[in-house]
């Protein structure tokens, strides 16, 4: 009786595996709660990645419509909307970053080659602040309307698709 | 029209598909030759169905035909050819319409030359082959319809993700569903056994081939999507951990396990319940990968469409293939005929041991892809799993693997003589100390894990050279009677060593990449020198040049070794408006030996640009190792016994030289 148990585990193994994935479906990694819409963006202030390109802190914010992305040059879907964010800033969108949990080297570089789309970056090395934001992993972008009020939140890496529906559409509804 | 005849035929194709799933099975159990003969019509019909399918959306692309929904998400009229061909794959209902010709591919194989297959095997097989078609077919129709149409057509499409738009990557997704999907005829020869209540060392002889296939188009596979990282995402890294690169690594592995575990079912009639749960485990995790790149339940680089509508239907079909044949499996398996004995140190002792490392790996992996979606489903948490936990935990696994695998296939079936064993591999202690020795004394930074590495990669190079000079008995008889002996040694032998030798080559190329990569990362002016590794290298400039659907910026760079010359390198950073993205093309000027690698980044000021130089030793090694397994894998495909067919199911014959084996 014992060794048809065996038998059994392959599948009460898998069972247990479909279950996790049922229960992972229905949380769309997209769409997360945040406790931080339209409120104040918290309290932190970052010194500078770059010695060109200032840190940010919560003043900073306030007086215009802008994203803040926060990035790791570790992370792969990072590179992957990197573009997506240049392009954002060739068009004129402001966008501020925080560094999260990063080595300067390696961040420099990734900026230093792929491009910098950031107004300001901040370094959050033991990522405090991210935490202050609600941030749960890497890429996610906010959207901050003028009073420096977070207004969206997007997990994940940016697509041209997100891009165009929800992040342009809400920063020209913003910044009328 | 097209669209629709396309449509149409996978239409047409679900119900053939039925058919085949039904009648052959019913057949079988009534041992009704007419019933299961069926099995080969349909599965042959199913692939002519499929076949019209995919060369109708093929047409739409290559004709840019814009009132086809799928082909304005992902073409461009001024894509070059190539792309509009390969873009056909590039995206989620294309693929799966892949992933399903492929399947009807494997199913008409089996049909076509399973003429040997005694019928009622057969029969089953095609009918689960024929049940897994039905999923997935009812998979594309309701939730991913390649065909359909858009009213009024744009003018033009959105263009493929330029990221895609790249050789290496144009070509990765075929190989890779050529591994996953061959999976399933292991799977269906398994589910079929189970029914059947038989697994004998013929049936192993049977699944042997198909395994071989799919392993060795999967690791092709595998070796192209890691190329395409190397060069296009810019910064010189070829294996990152990503959930979606873990997908195709775990049925990898549960494949190369799988091989394994068939060998001793094969060659001593034992491990039979446990090859048979690898078969179902190792197509289930294809079926995983699947659901997990399809679902957009982890976020990763490679994710496509997110839609959880698809997720949940991938899952079910998940459940009720792979829950279905577990269940069959708890309730036959414990009536299988267990086979022979052996001592634990044995060939088959070796081949156990290199099964649990494999079947530890791939939980291991498994864990470390699962983890963070488990920990947000029990406490809303998010982390990201990276490299050093996989670096932690896959290393110290790997490596008793690679040093038994110098071992093992010099032991003896049933009973061996590790000490006598390890006596014959005197020479490659030797070589494998003193090349670690060199290494440590050499080795400029990380001399221990240095030595280590390269110490690791020549023991299982040296295990494989004395074991073929052991079985051609080189040096022991006159050269000319060795080379006689050696050419008369099977193929299957032949293609674990070439197999063997390739992932020496492979762990020579992870060391040399880990360990001795030169970096050099400045701000240049045009004229500027740059020295790296040993070379000069000149900053010619920068000039703009338009490509077919880019814009790029191509800069210049003059290679010179001591003055004399040596290469240009003309990396380049393309803009492809038509989607706003920006990529890196690297330049990579290889010896063979290693890889200079240019990357250009943006400008910086009048005339400055960022420049990275890396200097890669070794990295060409990974994926020549990776070419030479793929080899082996196909060497070991065209055995006699393979080729020649397996010997009807009462006859055990012996095998034609005491130790043959792979």
């Amino acid at each position: 009786m014992t060794r048809r148990l065996v038998y059994l585990l392959p599948l009460v193994l898998f069972l247990g595996v479909v279950a996790y994935f049922a229960v992972g479906l229905t949380r769309d990694p997209q769409k997360l709660p945040s406790t931080m819409i339209d409120r104040p963006a918290p309290e932190f202030a970052l010194p500078p990645l770059l010695d060109s390109v200032p840190g940010l802190a919560t003043a900073d914010l306030k007086g215009q419509v802008a994203l803040v992305n926060v990035f790791a040059s570790w992370c792969a879907p990072c590179r992957v909307e990197h573009p997506i964010l240049t392009g954002l800033a060739r068009d004129g969108v402001t966008i501020f970053g925080i560094n999260q949990k990063d080595k300067p080297e390696p961040a420099k570089r990734f900026l230093a080659n792929l491009g910098n789309p950031y107004t300001r970056v901040g370094v959050d090395a033991d990522g405090r602040a991210s935490i202050d934001w609600g941030v749960y992993g890497v890429p996610e972008t906010y959207v901050i309307d003028r009073e420096g009020h977070v207004r969206y939140r997007h997990v994940g890496a940016l697509t041209a698709r997100d891009v165009s529906e929800k992040i342009r559409p809400m920063l020209r509804e913003l910044s009328r | 029209m097209i669209a629709e005849i396309g449509h149409y035929a996978l239409v047409l194709a679900l119900l053939v598909g039925c058919a085949q799933a039904l009648l052959p099975m019913i057949g079988a159990a009534r041992d009704e030759a007419g019933l299961m003969a069926v099995g080969d019509t349909a599965a042959i019909g199913q692939f002519a169905l499929v076949a019209v399918s995919f060369a109708a959306l093929t047409w739409a692309y290559v004709t840019s035909d814009f009132s086809v929904a799928n082909v304005v998400a992902n073409s461009h009229s001024a894509k070059p050819m190539l792309y509009k061909v390969t873009g056909v794959w590039g995206n989620h209902e294309g693929s799966m319409l892949l992933w399903v010709l492929i399947l009807a591919f494997f199913g008409a194989l089996v049909a076509a030359f399973g003429r040997n297959l005694p019928p009622s095997l057969k029969a089953r097989v095609l009918s689960v082959q024929g049940m897994i078609g039905i999923g997935f077919l009812l998979f594309i129709l309701f939730t991913s319809n390649p065909f359909e149409r858009v009213f009024p057509p744009p003018l033009d499409g959105n263009d493929l993700n330029p990221l895609l738009q790249d050789p290496g990557l144009a070509f990765h997704p075929p190989f890779l569903y050529l591994g996953y999907v061959g999976f399933s005829v292991a799977f269906s020869f398994a589910v079929a056994a189970l029914i059947e209540g038989r697994v004998d060392p013929a049936w192993a002889r049977w699944v042997r081939p198909w395994t071989l296939a799919a392993w060795t188009a999967l690791t092709l596979g595998i070796a192209m999507g890691s190329w395409w990282a190397y060069y296009e995402l810019g910064w010189g890294g070829w294996w990152f951990w990503d959930p979606v690169e873990n997908a195709s690594f775990l049925p990898w592995l549960a494949g190369t396990a799988l091989l394994h575990s068939a060998i001793v079912v094969e060659k001593r009639d034992a491990l039979k319940s446990w090859t048979v749960l690898l078969a179902i485990l190792t197509f289930g995790l294809s079926l995983m990968g699947t659901f997990l790149v399809r679902s957009g339940i982890l976020t990763s680089v490679h994710a496509f469409a997110v839609d959880p509508e698809r997720g949940t239907f991938v899952l079910v079909l998940l459940a009720i293939a792979v829950g279905g044949s577990l269940l069959l499996y708890a309730l036959r398996a414990p009536s299988l005929q267990q086979g022979g004995l052996f001592q634990p140190v044995s060939r088959e002792g070796a081949l156990v041991l290199n099964n649990l490392l494999l079947a530890t790996a791939t939980a291991t992996v498994l864990l470390g892809t699962l983890y963070p979606l488990l920990l947000d489903a029990m406490t809303g948490e998010r982390v990201s799993v990276g490299p050093p936990f996989f670096n932690a935990t896959f290393i110290p696994l790997m490596t008793p693997l690679v040093l038994l695998m110098a071992i093992g296939p010099m032991m003896a079936w049933k009973r061996a003589d590790l000490a006598g064993v390890l006596g014959r591999l005197w020479l490659g202690i030797g070589v494998t100390v003193a090349a670690a020795l060199g290494t440590f004394f050499f080795a400029t930074k990380a001399p221990v894990l240095s030595a280590f590495g390269i110490g690791l990669g020549a023991w299982l190079m040296m295990g494989v050279l004395v074991d073929w000079a052991e079985r051609a008995r080189l040096f022991r008889v006159p050269l000319g009677d060795a080379l006689r002996r050696a050419r008369g040694l099977p193929r299957a032998a032949y293609g674990m060593w070439i197999a063997h030798a390739g992932l020496a080559i492979v762990i020579f190329g992870m060391t040399g990449d880990i360990l001795w990569k030169q970096e050099v990362v400045v701000a240049a002016r045009p004229g500027q020198q740059i020295a790296i590794a040993g070379y000069d290298i000149r900053f010619e400039g920068v000039v703009q040049v338009d490509g077919k659907n880019y814009q790029a910026e191509r800069a210049h760079f003059l290679v010179r070794r001591n003055g004399d010359y040596v290469a240009d390198l003309y990396p380049e950073r393309r803009f492809y408006p038509v989607q706003r993205m920006t990529t890196t093309e690297a330049a990579i000027r290889s010896t063979g030996l290693a890889d200079l690698y240019a990357v250009i980044g943006e400008a910086t000021g009048e005339g400055v640009h960022t420049v990275r130089l890396y200097h890669n030793p070794l990295v060409p090694w990974l994926w020549f190792g990776a070419l030479v397994m793929t080899a082996g894998g196909l060497v070991s495909l065209f055995d006699r016994r393979l080729r020649v067919g397996a010997p009807m199911r009462k006859a055990r014959q012996p095998d034609a030289l005491p130790a043959a084996a792979e």
